[in-house]
């Protein structure tokens, strides 16, 4: 079932075309990375969803309905570019905003309370936004995106301006959230946070799906056959076993661990490789290499 | 409550509680009231010390005719001579000398004044009408008219003009020029100063939540156009706040300053009829005591702006003033939205000062002639009415113009905020480029 999904969604702004007919389909429950370079139209989408603009052509539908004004509600947003009133009071801009979407001022307090008591800034309720710092506003931000207890998170490049103990109790808190049924979109050019927490992503780059689906399933399709072999012996023994069905593509050492990769060709399978390295060496550790999101990223990218 | 009001709230009770509006309406009434006061003041505190005249008079004439008043004392200096006297007046205490020659009747210029300082319009009037009537009486008497003395006293009259306006429907109405002029210039001119103080405000307001970056965060709550809207109308609210607080203190610091500077004003409207009753008929008595020429002008003022219809100046300027504001709110909000800080907003605030401008220029024209047709056009012009019509209202408009200029207005208002709103939806999410005014033509062709 899923949560949000756009159909050929068109934008086109004034000299460019943003988003040429960019499908997705978000599960409920999922966290689901919407990757790209900088320009690829991800702000665009996002904006689409949240109904800032809307889209030329395509159709968007939320829990399988055609979404609706009144689904702002539902959604909560945390942009790329955020800020807010310097001039304005924590608690008082907290409470603004929140019901801006749509909390009762009594259901605000009592949450805000809850929320500030978690983070332990109840004491920042009175200062001045300029008074905080940016990690402290960006906290500030996180409580004032979730609030509404929306079922659909998105947020655009979460971790920017987080020191890493921050940046690890938003990861937390975002896992939490999911874990309390949400579902999250999420954007973002950093790979390492996507191979961590997303299990769907979507990769559009010049306004254009390039890769979208389950991550495993991206990765099982980028695999490269490739092994990484740990062993005790010689390098030279195992590269005189490996015959022409078998690339070798390097080798280290740690110590008196070795550590070898190699590629399969021709349809050989593991267990012959297996086969042919037993009688060589003394073989401690045997993995599959996957890919990481960001080779396949640039690949993707690249190819294009 | 909805959005709009939550977004109206934020804007009105955060600009409220700033130190600039609290400063503003205290400063505000003790500006205006001493707009009022200190001119008043510096046309009486010359008359407040009281003068001493030397007189030294060859003709022999005029002892004791000069009749003396709370501020003006006269000496009379028998056996002097000019030359000693013009040396010594000043350490006499004297503050001048009068020198009247023997051929007085029949030379006009044969009255000289001797002092260091310039005697104001009033001494000099006061002094050359005594000897006037004098003269003629004297003059007179030559003739050998019987009951002379009564007949003087009976034709001795004073005139006040006052000007009685017929209006269409044949309703005699007093009219008072000066006083009209000064309203319909003080309520154009207050117009103009709210449009752009607060034009200004809201747009600063604009880029404030374009460079804090929240406004992102504000749109994926509610619409651009109810955030435009709400700010217009919260900043509005402002306006009209501060305006009422300027009314009632202006209005109390007046009544406070006249009945401390000015206790003869004090007067019960009743005596004010009486003193301008007097015409014609009666003879006036010699009172040295009464109200001088000037005081009664201060009191005619006075009373005459009492009679103004306060409720309907009042009603139109608040009407204009939101006019305005709005029509000219809505733009300025776009040109903040267009921009990314204050110095790029100069390129776009050209087209919104010019026709403002126009307006204060044909204003000042309009209260001198508020019939003009240029007085006529810029009234109805929506850009320029605001602060034309509220010049020409205190002098009386027709009602189909007050209600064609009022229609205009509303319809363009509608009709800037319909644009605007376009030029602000792209414009807040427009970052780091310059914008120019064909960019902006084209986020109008395509939104």
């Amino acid at each position: 079932m899923e949560i949000f999904k756009a159909e050929k969604v068109v934008k086109k702004f004034i000299n460019t075309l943003a988003l040429d007919q960019v499908s997705i389909s978000v599960p409920k429950g999922s966290i689901y990375g919407l990757l790209g370079p900088n320009g690829a139209g991800k702000t665009t989408l996002i904006r689409i969803i949240n109904q800032i603009t809307a889209p030329d052509q395509g159709s968007l539908l939320f829990n399988g309905d055609k979404l609706r004004p009144e689904d702002i509600y539902r959604i909560g947003y945390l942009p790329e570019e955020r800020g807010l009133y310097k001039k304005m009071k924590v608690g008082e801009q907290a409470l603004y905003l929140a019901q801006l979407k749509g909390l009762s001022k009594k259901e605000a307090m009592s949450r805000l309370k809850l929320w500030f008591g978690k983070f332990e800034i109840l004491d920042w309720w009175n200062k001045k936004i300029e008074e905080l710092s940016k990690g402290m506003q960006q906290k500030v931000q996180f409580i004032v995106t979730v609030l509404h207890e929306p079922e659909l998170l998105i947020f655009d490049e979460p971790f920017s301006g987080f020191d890493p103990i921050n940046a690890d109790m938003m990861k937390k808190e975002i896992l939490a959230l999911r874990e309390k049924g949400s579902t999250i979109i999420f954007s973002t050019h950093n790979m390492g946070s996507v191979e961590e927490l997303c299990d769907h992503i979507t990769l559009i780059d010049k306004g254009r799906t390039l890769i979208e689906g389950d991550i495993k399933d991206i990765r099982d399709q980028y695999r490269s056959d490739t092994y990484e072999v740990g062993f005790q012996g010689e390098h030279d023994k195992l590269g005189k076993a490996l015959n022409n069905h078998y690339q070798l593509l390097e080798t280290s050492s740690e110590g008196d661990l070795l550590n070898a990769k190699i590629k399969l060709l021709h349809h050989t399978t593991e267990n012959e490789l297996l086969s042919l390295l037993i009688p060589a060496v003394h073989i401690i550790s045997f993995n599959e290499v996957y890919p990481s999101m960001n080779e396949i990223f640039i690949r993707v990218v690249k190819d294009n | 409550m909805s959005k709009i009001g939550l977004i109206i709230k934020r804007e009105y009770v955060t600009r409220v509680r700033k130190r600039s509006f609290i400063v503003m309406s205290v400063l505000g009434p003790i500006l205006f009231a001493s707009l009022m006061v200190v001119p008043a003041l510096i046309a009486m505190s010359e008359d407040q010390e009281v003068k001493r005249i030397a007189i030294v008079d060859s003709s022999h004439l005029f002892m004791n005719i000069i009749p003396e008043t709370k501020y003006l004392k006269f000496d009379y200096l028998h056996n002097a001579r000019l030359n000693d006297i013009k040396e010594t007046y000043s350490a006499g205490g004297y503050y001048g000398v009068l020198y009247i020659s023997h051929i007085v009747a029949s030379e006009p210029n044969s009255v000289i004044f001797y002092s260091d300082k310039q005697p104001n319009l009033a001494t000099k009037m006061h002094i050359s009408k005594a000897m006037e009537n004098y003269i003629r009486d004297q003059k007179l008497k030559t003739y050998e008219i019987e009951n002379l003395d009564n007949i003087l006293k009976s034709v001795r009259t004073r005139i006040n003009i006052r000007t009685i306006k017929i209006t269409e429907t044949g309703r005699e109405k007093e009219s008072h020029t000066g006083v009209a002029m000064a309203v319909g210039y003080a309520g154009g001119f207050l117009i103009y100063m709210f449009i752009f103080f607060f034009g200004a405000q809201l747009m600063r307001g604009v880029i404030e939540e374009k460079v804090n970056r929240i406004v992102e965060i504000i749109i994926s709550s509610v619409k651009p156009f109810q955030l435009m809207m709400g700010k217009i109308i919260g900043i509005a609210m402002v306006g009209l706040t501060q305006f009422l607080i300027w009314i009632v203190t202006t209005f109390v610091l007046v009544s406070l300053a006249t009945a401390v500077l000015f206790p003869e004003l004090n007067m019960t409207p009743t005596q004010q009829v009486i003193s301008q009753d007097i015409m014609s008929s009666g003879p006036v008595e010699e009172n040295p005591q009464a109200p001088s020429e000037e005081m009664d002008e201060l009191l005619g003022f006075l009373s005459n702006l009492k009679e103004i219809n306060f409720a309907l100046t009042l009603g139109s300027f608040i009407f204009y003033f939101l006019g305005g504001y709005l029509l000219y709110g809505a733009l300025f909000a776009s040109i903040g939205a267009a921009v990314d800080n204050e110095t790029d907003t100069q390129q776009f605030m050209l087209p919104l000062t010019i026709p403002l401008i126009l307006a204060l220029l044909v204003l000042i024209n309009t209260i001198n002639n508020p019939d003009s047709s240029l007085s006529f056009w810029f009234s109805i012009i929506p850009f320029t009415s605001p602060i034309v019509m509220m010049g020409r209202l205190p002098f009386g408009v027709q009602n189909w113009e007050v209600g064609l200029s009022m229609a205009l207005l509303i319809i363009t208002f509608i009709g800037m905020t319909w644009l605007a709103a376009k030029i602000y939806r792209t414009g807040i999410l427009m970052y780091g480029k310059k914008t120019s005014y064909k960019e902006i033509a084209k986020w109008i062709r395509h939104s």
